[in-house]
């Protein structure tokens, strides 16, 4: 960290600034520079899979089905965002820390509620159902949020411009630049995984979504009630996608309500790709695929190819550790 | 403490009890004998609320738990040991003891409770912090056990806790229920295949057959009937 150099507070010169966002592509840069560059920028996509995936694989834990919608909560994080953003500068000044604060709390509030709503309206009234129901549900439920979102009454289906809510900027570290977003990218998610770590391993409500998802019936017998438990799973797994919702429109820029289906999809196949259920596999699994994804994108004459890239690269891995990569073998109960 | 009354529960179309009726006084060991797929686990199911009663009523002191939730039921100090152990295997063993007093408040009690678990099953203390995935059927047991008692219960439930273990280690696991009902003054509803074990610690019995109760009688009674020595003692 000693060697951090932040930028100049304020940046007039709108050239100065755009020549921050574009160190990659400096071909006078030595090729290990290139490489480590592209290695930020490919963790820093792979923290936003990061937290979308968790939340896949903790409703997996303690349900065993795939809930379809949550790549859009974490469309409704950007949207929060989008809209919380000018209401928000009327009393922080944004772009600003205090601010962007704000934002981000507000949005993983909304999308932890959200998420909560979602269990609540559409998959607890499946409880005692075939799974396959369920699922079948989700991929209701997600198309039900994509396309009322897709309304002009709504967010309506253009593109929008995810508003600037941080200064920019660059810092040095190593022979590495990280520009301001980078750089807040992979330090909110390194900071909400570590509280992710702490909830689930040393809380008496981690340890109870734990024995929930080893065995649900077991639990109840403990005096855990599986309903409390779901909910407050889909309200954590939520408020990470809602991060990354932020995060992701803080990197992109663009959003619009179809945003979920595609990085929904990534985050999906980055926590099978850990090991489903697994925690530190679906964080594991995100920065894998944001950095393949990235370094397939970053080589000339192949950068088109490169989501059909990052697949091969997973389908390879599935071959050789079909579990995932921390993934166990689990036995099915009878 | 605990009168069940006409209970009939069914699994979709099969009906594993029809009309199971029993009693269980305060302070003492009862037990439930009986064949495979007689109903033995499905009573102590229905009892802790993990599947519900078709009809009947399950008064638990005084009040019907026939229609509560699991863990509304555990918070009035009715515990079950369920069959098969359920220990959970990606916690430690002193997690899953944390989990059994998941609903306990006064962590001197906890504290305290804990180190009478140890005292009743030392071999829990000296792997308190492995996975519970790694111990011994044995162990586990204890452990399901020992995660029983720190739930604060008055009544504890118990499936099968000799099945799938080694000898020596069933009979410690016995002489402890015995000591625990003994010192805790816990009443005790036991639920066993192995019919002389079951017969020898318990002051009660039931015989369960097919989902309704066919015999009961004083232990003692129960061991001595030529029917019972016939079908379930092997004599």
């Amino acid at each position: 960290m000693g060697s951090s150099v932040s930028s100049k507070p304020s940046l007039p010169d709108s050239s100065a600034r755009f020549r921050h966002h574009l160190p990659p592509n400096d071909l006078r840069r030595p090729l290990v520079n290139e490489i480590s560059q592209q290695l930020v920028n490919g963790l820093a996509l792979g923290a936003v899979y990061a937290l979308i995936a968790i939340g896949y694989t903790m409703v997996y834990g303690v349900l065993r089905f795939i809930n379809f919608a949550h790549g859009d909560v974490f469309m409704l994080g950007s949207f929060a965002g989008y809209y919380l953003a000018p209401r928000v500068a009327q009393w922080f000044p944004l772009p600003g820390w205090a601010g962007w604060t704000l934002v981000m709390v507000l949005s993983m509030v909304i999308c932890a509620a959200i998420g909560i709503l979602i269990e609540l309206l559409a998959y607890r009234p499946l409880r005692d159902r075939p799974k396959l129901t369920v699922l079948i549900t989700a991929i209701g439920v997600s198309l039900l949020i994509e396309y009322t979102c897709q309304h002009k009454a709504v967010f309506g289906a253009s593109q929008k411009a995810f508003p600037d809510l941080l200064p920019a900027g660059v810092f040095k570290l190593g022979g590495l630049s990280f520009n301001t977003t980078q750089f807040v990218v992979l330090g909110v998610t390194v900071v909400l995984l570590a509280a992710l770590t702490f909830i689930v391993k040393k809380t008496r409500i981690g340890m109870a979504m734990r024995a929930v998802s080893h065995n649900a019936s077991a639990a109840s017998l403990m005096g855990i009630s599986n309903t409390f438990i779901i909910s407050f799973t889909f309200g954590l797994g939520s408020a990470l996608a809602g991060a990354g919702g932020i995060l992701y429109g803080m990197t992109y820029t663009g959003i619009d309500p179809l945003m979920g289906v595609n990085v929904g999809l990534k985050a999906f196949v980055a926590a099978v790709l850990g090991g489903i259920g697994n925690l530190p596999g679906a964080a594991l699994g995100g920065m894998v695929l944001g950095v393949v994804e990235t370094f397939a994108g970053g080589m000339s004459g192949v950068s088109t190819y490169r989501d059909g890239i990052a697949f091969a690269i997973l389908i390879i891995i599935l071959i050789f550790k079909p579990t995932g990569l921390l993934g166990s073998k689990q036995i099915e109960k009878v | 403490m605990l009168t069940v009354k006409d209970l009939h529960v069914s699994y979709g179309a099969i009906k594993a009890l029809h009309g199971v009726s029993l009693e269980v006084p305060q302070g003492s060991i009862v037990t439930l004998i009986g064949a495979n797929g007689a109903g033995k686990s499905t009573t102590l199911r229905a009892l802790s609320g993990l599947v519900k009663p078709a009809s009947g009523k399950i008064l638990y002191e005084g009040r019907d738990i026939a229609r509560s939730a699991p863990h509304r039921i555990v918070a009035q100090g009715l515990c079950h040991v369920p069959e098969g152990r359920m220990v959970f295997a990606n916690l430690t063993v002193h997690e899953n003891l944390l989990m059994g007093a998941y609903l306990q408040r006064d962590r001197k009690w906890i504290a305290t409770q804990t180190e009478y678990v140890f005292s009743l099953f030392p071999r829990l203390k000296e792997r308190e912090n492995q996975s519970a995935g790694t111990l011994s059927g044995g162990e586990q047991q204890m452990l399901a056990i020992g995660r029983a008692l720190l739930g604060r219960p008055k009544f504890l439930m118990l499936d099968e806790p000799s099945l799938g273990i080694a000898p020596l280690l069933v009979k410690t696991i016995f002489e402890r229920i015995v000591e625990i009902n003994r010192e805790q003054g816990l009443t005790i509803l036991l639920v066993e295949q192995n019919a002389n074990l079951a017969l020898e610690v318990s002051s009660y019995a039931y015989v369960l057959e097919s989902g309704s109760i066919l015999l009961e009688g004083r232990s003692s009674e129960l061991k001595a009937n030529p029917e019972v020595r016939a079908a379930y003692l092997g004599a």
